[in-house]
Protein backbone atom coordinates (compact mmCIF):
# COMPACT_ATOMS: atom_id res chain seq x y z
CA UNK A 1 0.00 0.00 0.00
CA UNK A 2 1.62 3.28 -1.07
CA UNK A 3 0.79 6.37 0.96
CA UNK A 4 1.95 9.67 -0.51
CA UNK A 5 2.51 12.53 1.89
CA UNK A 6 2.62 16.06 0.49
CA UNK A 7 4.77 18.34 2.64
CA UNK A 8 2.87 21.48 1.80
CA UNK A 9 2.11 24.36 4.15
CA UNK A 10 0.02 25.75 1.28
CA UNK A 11 -2.47 22.92 1.95
CA UNK A 12 -5.09 21.97 -0.62
CA UNK A 13 -4.61 25.09 -2.73
CA UNK A 14 -0.98 24.14 -3.39
CA UNK A 15 -1.43 20.39 -3.77
CA UNK A 16 -4.79 19.96 -5.52
CA UNK A 17 -3.63 20.52 -9.14
CA UNK A 18 -0.77 18.01 -8.67
CA UNK A 19 -2.82 15.34 -6.94
CA UNK A 20 -5.71 15.63 -9.41
CA UNK A 21 -3.28 15.37 -12.36
CA UNK A 22 -1.76 12.22 -10.88
CA UNK A 23 -5.15 10.44 -10.55
CA UNK A 24 -3.78 8.34 -7.67
CA UNK A 25 -5.40 5.06 -6.65
CA UNK A 26 -3.81 5.31 -3.18
CA UNK A 27 -4.11 7.89 -0.38
CA UNK A 28 -2.39 11.25 -0.96
CA UNK A 29 -2.30 13.06 2.34
CA UNK A 30 -1.67 16.73 3.00
CA UNK A 31 0.91 17.44 5.69
CA UNK A 32 0.89 21.21 6.17
CA UNK A 33 3.14 21.02 9.22
CA UNK A 34 5.64 18.52 7.77
CA UNK A 35 4.92 16.21 10.73
CA UNK A 36 5.76 13.04 8.82
CA UNK A 37 9.03 14.60 7.65
CA UNK A 38 9.91 15.04 11.32
CA UNK A 39 8.72 11.59 12.43
CA UNK A 40 10.67 9.76 9.74
CA UNK A 41 13.54 12.19 9.27
CA UNK A 42 12.72 12.97 5.65
CA UNK A 43 14.74 15.94 4.43
CA UNK A 44 13.79 16.05 0.76
CA UNK A 45 11.26 14.87 -1.81
CA UNK A 46 10.83 12.23 -3.05
CA UNK A 47 12.06 10.16 -0.14
CA UNK A 48 10.48 6.97 1.10
CA UNK A 49 10.33 4.59 4.04
CA UNK A 50 9.42 0.92 3.84
CA UNK A 51 7.24 -0.46 6.63
CA UNK A 52 6.49 -4.17 6.94
CA UNK A 53 3.29 -5.97 7.99
CA UNK A 54 4.22 -5.73 11.68
CA UNK A 55 4.68 -1.98 11.45
CA UNK A 56 8.48 -2.20 11.55
CA UNK A 57 10.72 0.05 9.47
CA UNK A 58 12.74 -2.12 7.06
CA UNK A 59 14.23 0.74 5.04
CA UNK A 60 14.66 4.15 6.65
CA UNK A 61 14.16 7.45 4.84
CA UNK A 62 16.12 7.57 1.57
CA UNK A 63 15.75 9.17 -1.85
CA UNK A 64 13.24 7.07 -3.79
CA UNK A 65 14.22 6.29 -7.37
CA UNK A 66 15.93 9.60 -8.10
CA UNK A 67 19.49 10.77 -8.59
CA UNK A 68 21.57 13.90 -8.94
CA UNK A 69 21.33 13.55 -12.75
CA UNK A 70 18.51 16.14 -12.57
CA UNK A 71 21.28 18.71 -12.10
CA UNK A 72 21.97 18.54 -15.83
CA UNK A 73 18.54 20.04 -16.45
CA UNK A 74 18.39 23.15 -18.61
CA UNK A 75 17.64 25.71 -15.92
CA UNK A 76 15.67 28.00 -18.19
CA UNK A 77 13.33 25.67 -20.02
CA UNK A 78 13.65 22.71 -17.56
CA UNK A 79 14.44 20.22 -20.36
CA UNK A 80 16.64 17.26 -19.44
CA UNK A 81 19.43 16.06 -21.76
CA UNK A 82 19.09 12.49 -23.06
CA UNK A 83 21.98 11.01 -21.02
CA UNK A 84 20.65 12.46 -17.78
CA UNK A 85 17.16 11.30 -18.66
CA UNK A 86 18.28 7.72 -19.20
CA UNK A 87 20.17 7.79 -15.88
CA UNK A 88 17.04 9.03 -14.11
CA UNK A 89 14.91 6.38 -15.79
CA UNK A 90 17.38 3.63 -14.83
CA UNK A 91 17.35 4.82 -11.21
CA UNK A 92 13.58 4.82 -11.12
CA UNK A 93 13.43 1.35 -12.69
CA UNK A 94 15.94 -0.06 -10.20
CA UNK A 95 13.97 1.37 -7.30
CA UNK A 96 10.68 -0.07 -8.54
CA UNK A 97 12.31 -3.47 -9.09
CA UNK A 98 13.67 -3.44 -5.53
CA UNK A 99 10.25 -2.48 -4.22
CA UNK A 100 8.56 -5.29 -6.18
CA UNK A 101 11.15 -7.74 -4.92
CA UNK A 102 10.28 -6.81 -1.34
CA UNK A 103 6.54 -7.02 -2.03
CA UNK A 104 7.03 -10.54 -3.47
CA UNK A 105 9.61 -11.87 -1.02
CA UNK A 106 9.08 -9.94 2.20
CA UNK A 107 11.86 -10.35 4.74
CA UNK A 108 13.66 -12.72 2.37
CA UNK A 109 14.20 -9.85 -0.06
CA UNK A 110 17.76 -8.55 0.05
CA UNK A 111 16.26 -5.06 -0.02
CA UNK A 112 14.49 -5.56 3.33
CA UNK A 113 17.30 -4.53 5.65
CA UNK A 114 18.26 -6.07 8.97
CA UNK A 115 17.51 -4.06 12.12
CA UNK A 116 21.21 -3.34 12.54
CA UNK A 117 21.46 -2.03 8.99
CA UNK A 118 18.34 0.14 9.33
CA UNK A 119 19.82 1.64 12.51
CA UNK A 120 23.18 2.15 10.85
CA UNK A 121 21.61 4.08 7.98
CA UNK A 122 19.29 6.11 10.16
CA UNK A 123 20.11 9.66 11.15
CA UNK A 124 19.54 9.86 14.90
CA UNK A 125 17.51 12.87 16.03
CA UNK A 126 19.50 15.34 18.14
CA UNK A 127 18.89 18.63 19.95
CA UNK A 128 19.67 20.69 16.85
CA UNK A 129 17.11 18.77 14.82
CA UNK A 130 14.27 19.15 17.33
CA UNK A 131 15.11 22.85 17.75
CA UNK A 132 14.98 23.28 13.97
CA UNK A 133 11.61 21.51 13.89
CA UNK A 134 10.20 23.77 16.62
CA UNK A 135 11.32 26.85 14.69
CA UNK A 136 9.81 25.57 11.46
CA UNK A 137 6.57 24.73 13.25
CA UNK A 138 6.28 28.20 14.78
CA UNK A 139 7.05 29.76 11.38
CA UNK A 140 4.38 27.64 9.74
CA UNK A 141 1.88 28.56 12.48
CA UNK A 142 2.53 32.31 12.13
CA UNK A 143 2.31 32.02 8.34
CA UNK A 144 -1.03 30.23 8.60
CA UNK A 145 -2.27 33.02 10.89
CA UNK A 146 -1.43 35.54 8.18
CA UNK A 147 1.86 36.78 9.65
CA UNK A 148 4.12 35.95 6.70
CA UNK A 149 6.74 38.55 7.60
CA UNK A 150 7.01 37.39 11.23
CA UNK A 151 7.23 33.76 10.07
CA UNK A 152 10.40 34.37 8.06
CA UNK A 153 12.69 34.60 11.08
CA UNK A 154 11.71 31.11 12.23
CA UNK A 155 11.98 29.55 8.77
CA UNK A 156 15.45 31.08 8.49
CA UNK A 157 16.46 29.64 11.85
CA UNK A 158 15.15 26.18 10.88
CA UNK A 159 17.13 26.37 7.62
CA UNK A 160 20.26 27.50 9.45
CA UNK A 161 20.03 24.72 12.04
CA UNK A 162 19.41 21.99 9.46
CA UNK A 163 21.09 22.95 6.22
CA UNK A 164 20.57 19.37 4.99
CA UNK A 165 16.79 19.86 4.94
CA UNK A 166 15.70 20.78 1.44
CA UNK A 167 12.13 20.61 2.71
CA UNK A 168 12.72 23.61 4.97
CA UNK A 169 14.53 25.58 2.28
CA UNK A 170 12.16 24.92 -0.57
CA UNK A 171 8.96 25.20 1.49
CA UNK A 172 10.04 28.55 2.91
CA UNK A 173 10.96 29.78 -0.59
CA UNK A 174 7.62 28.54 -1.97
CA UNK A 175 5.72 30.54 0.63
CA UNK A 176 7.62 33.67 -0.46
CA UNK A 177 7.20 33.08 -4.20
CA UNK A 178 5.99 29.93 -6.00
CA UNK A 179 8.84 30.26 -8.55
CA UNK A 180 11.59 30.52 -5.96
CA UNK A 181 12.06 26.79 -5.16
CA UNK A 182 13.26 26.25 -8.76
CA UNK A 183 15.00 29.59 -9.10
CA UNK A 184 18.60 30.85 -8.92
CA UNK A 185 18.88 30.47 -5.13
CA UNK A 186 17.92 26.82 -5.38
CA UNK A 187 20.43 26.09 -8.12
CA UNK A 188 23.18 27.96 -6.28
CA UNK A 189 22.52 25.80 -3.20
CA UNK A 190 22.52 22.62 -5.30
CA UNK A 191 25.72 23.62 -7.10
CA UNK A 192 27.40 24.16 -3.72
CA UNK A 193 26.95 20.43 -2.98
CA UNK A 194 29.28 17.71 -4.26
CA UNK A 195 27.76 15.47 -6.96
CA UNK A 196 25.51 12.82 -5.45
CA UNK A 197 24.78 14.75 -2.26
CA UNK A 198 21.43 16.25 -3.20
CA UNK A 199 19.90 12.80 -3.42
CA UNK A 200 22.38 10.66 -1.44
CA UNK A 201 20.79 7.42 -2.55
CA UNK A 202 21.34 3.98 -1.04
CA UNK A 203 24.21 2.02 -2.57
CA UNK A 204 22.25 -1.24 -2.71
CA UNK A 205 19.56 -0.05 -5.16
CA UNK B 1 -2.48 37.82 27.98
CA UNK B 2 -4.09 35.45 25.43
CA UNK B 3 -1.26 33.27 24.18
CA UNK B 4 -1.11 30.68 21.40
CA UNK B 5 0.77 27.57 22.47
CA UNK B 6 1.85 24.76 20.19
CA UNK B 7 2.68 21.76 22.34
CA UNK B 8 3.86 18.78 20.32
CA UNK B 9 1.28 18.18 17.64
CA UNK B 10 -1.48 20.14 19.40
CA UNK B 11 -2.30 23.83 19.22
CA UNK B 12 -3.98 25.78 22.02
CA UNK B 13 -5.10 29.28 21.09
CA UNK B 14 -5.89 32.10 23.46
CA UNK B 15 -4.49 30.47 26.60
CA UNK B 16 -4.51 32.85 29.56
CA UNK B 17 -0.77 33.06 30.23
CA UNK B 18 1.81 35.58 31.32
CA UNK B 19 5.11 35.79 29.48
CA UNK B 20 8.00 37.37 31.40
CA UNK B 21 11.34 37.13 29.64
CA UNK B 22 12.08 33.46 29.12
CA UNK B 23 9.21 32.39 31.43
CA UNK B 24 5.65 31.48 30.49
CA UNK B 25 3.33 31.34 33.49
CA UNK B 26 0.10 29.32 33.35
CA UNK B 27 -2.54 28.26 35.87
CA UNK B 28 -2.31 24.66 37.08
CA UNK B 29 -5.40 23.79 35.03
CA UNK B 30 -3.96 25.20 31.82
CA UNK B 31 -0.59 23.61 32.49
CA UNK B 32 -2.26 20.21 32.59
CA UNK B 33 -4.56 20.92 29.62
CA UNK B 34 -1.69 22.08 27.42
CA UNK B 35 1.19 19.84 28.49
CA UNK B 36 -0.40 16.94 30.35
CA UNK B 37 1.89 17.70 33.32
CA UNK B 38 0.66 18.76 36.76
CA UNK B 39 2.37 19.97 39.88
CA UNK B 40 2.36 17.65 42.90
CA UNK B 41 4.34 17.60 46.16
CA UNK B 42 6.93 15.29 44.56
CA UNK B 43 7.42 17.53 41.49
CA UNK B 44 5.81 17.71 38.06
CA UNK B 45 3.93 14.55 37.13
CA UNK B 46 2.35 13.10 34.01
CA UNK B 47 0.66 9.76 34.63
CA UNK B 48 3.07 7.67 36.69
CA UNK B 49 6.10 9.71 35.77
CA UNK B 50 7.28 12.46 38.11
CA UNK B 51 10.19 14.84 37.70
CA UNK B 52 11.46 16.55 40.85
CA UNK B 53 11.91 20.31 40.80
CA UNK B 54 15.47 21.34 41.71
CA UNK B 55 14.94 22.71 45.26
CA UNK B 56 17.23 25.71 44.83
CA UNK B 57 15.34 26.76 41.70
CA UNK B 58 11.77 26.11 42.90
CA UNK B 59 10.73 29.73 42.37
CA UNK B 60 11.59 29.44 38.67
CA UNK B 61 8.90 26.78 38.35
CA UNK B 62 6.15 27.74 40.78
CA UNK B 63 5.23 31.23 41.85
CA UNK B 64 2.01 32.70 43.27
CA UNK B 65 -0.04 29.69 42.19
CA UNK B 66 1.26 29.85 38.60
CA UNK B 67 3.53 27.42 36.79
CA UNK B 68 6.31 28.21 34.35
CA UNK B 69 5.78 25.99 31.33
CA UNK B 70 9.00 27.22 29.67
CA UNK B 71 11.09 26.17 32.69
CA UNK B 72 9.33 22.81 32.83
CA UNK B 73 9.96 22.28 29.10
CA UNK B 74 13.61 23.09 29.63
CA UNK B 75 13.80 20.62 32.52
CA UNK B 76 12.24 17.94 30.27
CA UNK B 77 14.60 18.69 27.38
CA UNK B 78 11.83 20.00 25.10
CA UNK B 79 12.93 22.61 22.57
CA UNK B 80 11.01 25.87 22.77
CA UNK B 81 10.72 28.94 20.56
CA UNK B 82 8.55 31.98 21.11
CA UNK B 83 7.46 35.10 19.28
CA UNK B 84 6.90 38.02 21.63
CA UNK B 85 5.05 40.18 19.08
CA UNK B 86 2.32 37.60 18.47
CA UNK B 87 2.36 35.87 21.88
CA UNK B 88 3.03 32.53 20.24
CA UNK B 89 5.07 29.71 21.77
CA UNK B 90 6.09 26.39 20.34
CA UNK B 91 7.26 23.44 22.41
CA UNK B 92 8.61 20.52 20.43
CA UNK B 93 9.48 16.96 21.29
CA UNK B 94 12.64 16.06 23.22
CA UNK B 95 15.48 14.72 21.09
CA UNK B 96 15.80 11.79 23.52
CA UNK B 97 12.16 10.85 22.95
CA UNK B 98 12.48 11.18 19.16
CA UNK B 99 15.59 9.03 19.29
CA UNK B 100 13.91 6.39 21.45
CA UNK B 101 10.89 6.30 19.15
CA UNK B 102 12.83 6.10 15.88
CA UNK B 103 15.44 3.58 17.03
CA UNK B 104 12.68 1.21 18.23
CA UNK B 105 12.07 0.81 14.46
CA UNK B 106 8.33 0.82 15.20
CA UNK B 107 6.98 3.04 12.44
CA UNK B 108 5.49 6.06 14.21
CA UNK B 109 1.78 6.46 13.51
CA UNK B 110 0.33 9.59 11.91
CA UNK B 111 -3.12 10.80 10.94
CA UNK B 112 -3.52 13.29 8.10
CA UNK B 113 -6.31 14.46 5.77
CA UNK B 114 -6.59 13.86 2.04
CA UNK B 115 -7.86 16.56 -0.36
CA UNK B 116 -11.46 15.88 0.66
CA UNK B 117 -10.65 16.26 4.34
CA UNK B 118 -11.01 12.55 5.04
CA UNK B 119 -8.40 11.47 7.55
CA UNK B 120 -6.14 8.44 7.11
CA UNK B 121 -3.82 6.83 9.65
CA UNK B 122 -0.82 4.66 9.00
CA UNK B 123 -2.08 2.22 11.63
CA UNK B 124 -5.15 1.40 9.49
CA UNK B 125 -2.79 -0.48 7.20
CA UNK B 126 -1.18 -2.77 9.77
CA UNK B 127 -0.91 -6.24 8.24
CA UNK B 128 0.11 -4.81 4.86
CA UNK B 129 3.44 -3.60 3.61
CA UNK B 130 3.42 0.19 3.36
CA UNK B 131 5.53 2.53 1.26
CA UNK B 132 5.44 6.02 2.76
CA UNK B 133 6.66 8.38 0.07
CA UNK B 134 7.07 12.14 0.28
CA UNK B 135 6.11 14.64 -2.38
CA UNK B 136 5.48 18.39 -2.59
CA UNK B 137 4.08 21.01 -4.93
CA UNK B 138 7.25 23.06 -4.69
Amino acid sequence: MPIAIAFDSGGNAATEPWIKAGKPTYPCLIDRKHLVAELYDMVNVPTAVWIDERGKIVRPSEPAGVSDAFRKMNRTNFSIPADAMSELQAKRKAYLEALRDWVANGSKSSFALSEAEVLRRMHTPDDTQVRAAANFRLGEFLFEQGHAEAAKKYFEEAKRLRPESWNYKRQAWALEDPMKPGGPEFWAAVDALPEGQYYPGPDDI
Amino acid sequence: MPTDIIFGERVFTGVDAKAAGAALWLSGGDLKRVSGWEHKPQGFCKGDVCVPVPAARASEFVSNGAYNLAALANLLGLPSVSDAAFNAWCFGEAASERKRSLTSLDAPDFTLPDLDGKTHSLSEHRGKKVLVVSCASW
